[in-house]
């Protein structure tokens, strides 16, 4: 039972979030909502086909299949996210512009390249901004703190392998 | 080899991937790739797992198939170390979603990483559920979840909190366990806490009244002094956003209280101030600053009505609306929507530029616009509104005209000030988008049209000037050719003119040419193409100087190679070559068509219509047991909906054609009629050239018979006897046969009683059946289906159809109506008439299917019924 004029769907959620480069090539794809495979594909050519093609002064909003998605153009990337015809688009806008700036501090201004050859770094980073399609965190200093606090772990469980790896060579020799 | 050193190999495959000039050439790369990925993965290589995942990643993002990665996830996710576990749980949430069987094996390794030493593990396991749990899952490891709402570190905390959002949408009923750890994360001074205590209370709230109740007593105050402190707190870069401290918090805080406001005028009282403050207050140059007012005015909106906040709320969307922001304006439209129930006369004031932005350059601009003007239109407004709109319809895009037309259409029809207007307008919409006008529009155009009699003259002489002007658009040229079928002579002698109208001098010739021109155009579909040759039939007689014209062009159909215009031209043939004293008669011009009747059908019983009209061709054919066309038909008998869709086009159009014959058996005495009427018959038949010793015993036949429907059986089979290419003329001869209706009705007393049975009968419906026989035909029942609504919520496009076995023949009547109102206020009945083949050995047996509309979702029925009287 709920409320009338609250639909539980309806609150602060987005169904996923999109990178798509200009020629329609996929960076990032991130699903909070459940799609099968094929159906990420067809949403994704959907989508592509219908924003890469929208002009530079229109206003930053798609309606589709009854949501809304609202994308921004960073450079040669398009940022999406698929939120319900209800939700605060200006907000997501917003919530887009936090992410790049998130992604620009952490590679020093941050372009295609790093996204394609650093795509997990991305996903990190999305992963300390969204949980279950809803906001995490407003600070950008904290995910950055939380994001490199843990690649430094992996920087060390790194160095120990290495030195157990030349501790057996040693020992081997 | 180390296992961390993969950064390199999965490098090159990026880079030989983005090397490749073609499709073709990438295919070749990623499927080595693969190849060389599955090798490792059989051979359990432990080393180069954590890279093959990185690997997959990339492959599934560009689209390929990865789902022999799954596995992989789970080994690492199960790993020790934490970077297999970080790299593991991200391909995880990558490459498998909730559907999965696969992830049902994770559920241990989140459990344990839940309750795991290193608070970053903890983390990633929070994540990876939040993202993708299951409802069994969320069962299982909700208690982590809900004591992690209490752990030390507030990184988890908010973790938790998002988790615990996921976990309550897949499993309500768990909604109550996090009440109170809500209501101490709401206390929380930690923005990133706070943020997710905020949406979970949104979550909970949304899920339980009580839980709402409760939030709405113990944390209305607090959260009105948390959006306080933060709306006249100090700069703080941490979560500045142009000159805003933290807009995200904001726009949370904001949403709650909408929510614990709506409905509750203490709640909305307390929350007055600062909401009027943040809605003077908030910068609007930026971006943010907009965002946070967008929100404001939804939740001004939303709560209950006090003191001047609304008017507030109206001036801002107003100010949004003149912003040269294409994302402001949008918005502002979007709002407007929701602000038209709550004040329409200030919504009403900005009118014009909204107009404007139906005009806009931007697609989804103009959509919004146009959803909101057509809540804004009224009778005061309409006739202004729809010149606008019409003017615009002539420039607008090609994507968007459907979406206008189909606006302007329903404009038109829901506010028309008088008939003239009505009939003014729709010509203007079918000249300039008529293409775009869907079948149900121009058929009411044609029913209002023969109930306008004093305008008959005046629509076809504009039709006839519409015509010359936009000869290209299908609708327009539909509706022309019906009008000068009807009403050819008052556009050729200036009957019926109106003082606004100038003469115009039309000729016989050019209104026949007006209808040579449609059947000709190679672009004319099927039906356009039907209606040319009625009118064609019906201008013979109006215009007897151009007779012979008019059956050269009849005359060149006759080769056609879709049957219905073949069929109807040789008929339309013979009867102006040979008919001639029966002709005028035949093609009287059409009774007013019954407005009420095509309104109701037009709501949605279109379906259950052609089911009848299908099915009556279905009786009256395959009771004569003839060869293979038997069974076809047959095959339509026990799936009425299958065989619809076939006669769906011609359905109105058969409905004009059953009703224009009609009217010419009720004008002669009614033996007479029978007389004729079997000439008419005979004559048709004579197309396949009947044996003349038949016509003798075809009236006595004819006027034995109770029933016109039964009739046609003995008939059938007589032609059916005769030539096998009767059977092209049979569908007109049925047509002419339902003419003679009005002979003899049958007497409904002396047959012997049934008692009624509920037929069918669940949680939200009961079907009751009464049965009548007539006396002397016991194989055939009358049923009277009468549908009860046990709910208390209306159903709308009510349809029934059945479906009986072979030794059966069930015909449908059009139901009394198509929506039945809750509370077994009402009924709604519908006739059907069973003929049972092996009376006295088998009983009766139906399947049924009921659907209609539940709040615009669909619902659907269905049942067998066995439980008939055993001697039906």
């Amino acid at each position: 039972m709920h409320k009338p004029g609250v639909d539980p769907k309806k609150l602060g959620r987005i169904h996923f979030v999109l990178l798509i480069s200009r020629q329609g090539k996929v960076r990032l794809t991130k699903w909070y909502s459940p799609y099968s495979q094929k159906e990420r594909s067809k949403v994704i050519r959907e989508l592509s086909g219908m924003i890469l093609t929208r002009g530079p002064k229109l206003c930053n909003f798609v309606e589709w299949r009854g949501f809304k998605v609202v994308y921004k153009r960073y450079a040669s990337l398009y940022f999406c996210m698929c939120i319900n015809q209800e939700d605060n688009e200006l907000e997501i806008l917003e919530i887009i512009h936090h992410f790049v700036e998130i992604l620009d501090r952490y590679f020093g201004s941050v372009c295609e390249l790093d996204l394609i050859f650093n795509f997990q770094k991305a996903y990190y980073m999305l992963d300390e901004i969204l949980i279950a399609g809803e906001l995490q965190e407003s600070s950008k200093k904290t995910v950055a703190r939380l994001v490199s606090a843990q690649d430094s772990l992996v920087e060390a469980a790194k160095e120990e392998a290495n030195s157990i790896s030349n501790i057996i060579a040693q020992a081997t020799k | 080899m180390n296992p961390f050193s993969s950064g390199t190999r999965l490098r090159d495959m990026i880079r030989a991937i983005r090397a490749c000039k073609t499709a073709a050439e990438e295919r070749a790369v990623i499927r080595k790739e693969c190849a060389s990925i599955r090798a490792s993965v059989s051979d359990n290589d432990n080393e180069y797992r954590h890279r093959n995942l990185a690997k997959l990643m990339f492959i599934h993002m560009l689209g390929y198939p990865t789902h022999f990665g799954q596995m992989e996830c789970l080994k690492l996710i199960a790993a020790p170390g934490f970077p297999e576990k970080r790299i593991g749980y991200l391909g995880l949430m990558l490459l498998l979603d909730e559907r999965q069987e696969v992830l049902m094996l994770v559920t241990n390794s989140l459990k344990q990483d839940l309750n795991h030493a290193n608070q970053y593990i903890v983390g990633l396991a929070l994540c990876a559920l939040g993202n993708i749990c299951s409802a069994e899952m969320a069962r299982d490891l909700a208690p982590e979840v809900e004591r992690l709402l209490q752990f030390r570190d507030p990184n988890i905390r908010k973790k938790a909190a998002l988790c615990s959002i996921r976990i309550v949408k897949k499993v309500p009923d768990l909604a109550e366990n996090f009440v109170n750890p809500v209501v101490s994360l709401l206390k929380e001074k930690h923005h990133g806490v706070l943020l997710t205590g905020i949406q979970l209370c949104i979550e909970l709230c949304n899920h339980s009244e009580e839980a709402l109740e409760y939030f709405r007593k113990k944390c209305t105050e607090g959260l009105v002094k948390v959006l306080k402190d933060v709306v006249n707190s100090s700069y703080a870069p941490e979560y500045d956003i142009s000159g805003i401290a933290d807009p995200f918090l904001h726009i949370r805080l904001l949403r709650l209280l909408r929510v614990l406001g709506h409905g509750d005028a203490d709640a909305s009282d307390s929350m007055n101030d600062i909401l009027a403050q943040v809605a003077t207050k908030t910068e609007s140059n930026k971006n943010a600053g907009n965002a946070i007012l967008y929100e404001c005015v939804e939740t001004i909106m939303s709560i209950e009505d006090i003191s001047g906040l609304r008017v507030l709320a109206i001036n801002i969307l107003g100010r949004f609306l003149s912003n040269r922001d294409n994302n402001i304006r949008y918005v502002a439209l979007n709002m407007l929507m929701k602000a038209v129930s709550v004040d329409d006369q200030a919504v009403q004031r900005h009118r014009t530029t909204i107009l404007e932005c139906v005009k806009d350059s931007d697609a989804s601009i103009r959509k919004r616009a146009l959803e909101l003007i057509y809540l804004l239109v009224n009778e005061s407004n309409v006739k202004a509104l729809t010149k606008e709109l019409i003017d615009y319809l002539q420039v607008s895009d090609q994507d968007f005209k459907g979406d206008l037309t189909a606006k302007i259409c329903s404009i038109v029809e829901k506010l028309s000030p008088d008939k003239i207007w009505y009939i003014d307008q729709m010509l203007k919409v079918l000249s300039e988008a008529g293409n775009h006008v869907k079948d149900e529009v121009w058929h009411a155009l044609i029913v209002v049209i023969t109930n306008a009699s004093n305008l008959h003259g005046y629509t076809v002489r504009s039709l006839y000037k519409a015509i010359q002007k936009s000869a290209d658009q299908e609708t327009l040229v539909r509706v022309a050719v019906w009008c000068i079928g009807e009403y050819g002579d008052m556009l050729v002698n200036n009957i019926g003119m109106l003082n606004l109208e100038d003469p115009i001098t039309v000729t016989e010739n050019d209104a026949v040419d007006v209808v040579e021109i449609a059947i000709k155009r190679h672009s004319s579909d099927l039906t356009t193409r039907a209606m040319c040759l009625i009118a064609l039939l019906k201008l013979s007689s109006r215009f007897p100087s151009c007779s012979q014209r008019i059956k050269d062009i009849v005359t060149q159909s006759k080769g056609s190679l879709l049957l219905e215009l073949q069929q109807r031209s040789i008929e339309f043939d013979s009867i102006i070559e040979k008919h001639q004293n029966i002709r005028s008669a035949l093609v009287e011009r059409m009774p007013v068509l019954d407005e009420a009747t095509f309104s109701g059908r037009k709501a949605g019983s279109i379906l259950a219509a052609t089911v009848s009209t299908s099915l009556n061709y279905v009786n009256g054919v395959a009771t004569s047991a003839a060869a293979p066309l038997v069974d076809l038909l047959d095959l339509g008998a026990d799936e009425p909906a299958a065989a619809a869709p076939t006669f769906s086009g011609g359905n109105f159009l058969q409905d004009l054609l059953d009703v224009g014959t009609s009217p010419f058996p009720s004008q002669s005495g009614t033996t007479q009629a029978q007389k004729n009427g079997t000439d008419v018959l005979l004559d048709l038949l004579s197309i396949g050239s009947p044996p003349p010793e038949n016509s003798s015993s075809a009236p006595d036949i004819l006027s034995l018979s109770q029933d016109n429907k039964i009739s046609v059986s003995p008939l059938d089979s007589l032609s059916s006897a005769t030539r096998p290419s009767v059977q092209a003329s049979s569908t007109a001869m049925m047509d002419l046969l339902d003419g003679f209706g009005p002979s003899p009705p049958p007497t409904k007393d002396n047959g012997p009683a049934y008692p009624p049975i509920v037929a069918f009968e669940s949680s939200s419906l009961r079907l009751m059946f009464n049965f009548s026989k007539q006396p002397g035909n016991p194989q055939v029942t009358e049923i009277e289906a009468n549908f009860t609504n046990k709910s208390s919520d209306v159903y709308t496009n009510f349809i029934f159809q059945a479906a009986v076995p072979k030794f059966l023949q069930l015909h449908l009547e059009p139901a009394s109506s198509n929506t039945l109102p809750g509370n077994g206020n009402e009924s709604i009945t519908q006739k059907l008439r069973v003929t049972n083949s092996q009376h006295g050995k088998k009983s009766m047996v139906m399947r049924i299917r009921i659907s209609y509309k539940l709040y615009n979702k669909d619902v659907l029925e269905e049942g067998q019924i066995s439980n008939f009287p055993r001697d039906l």
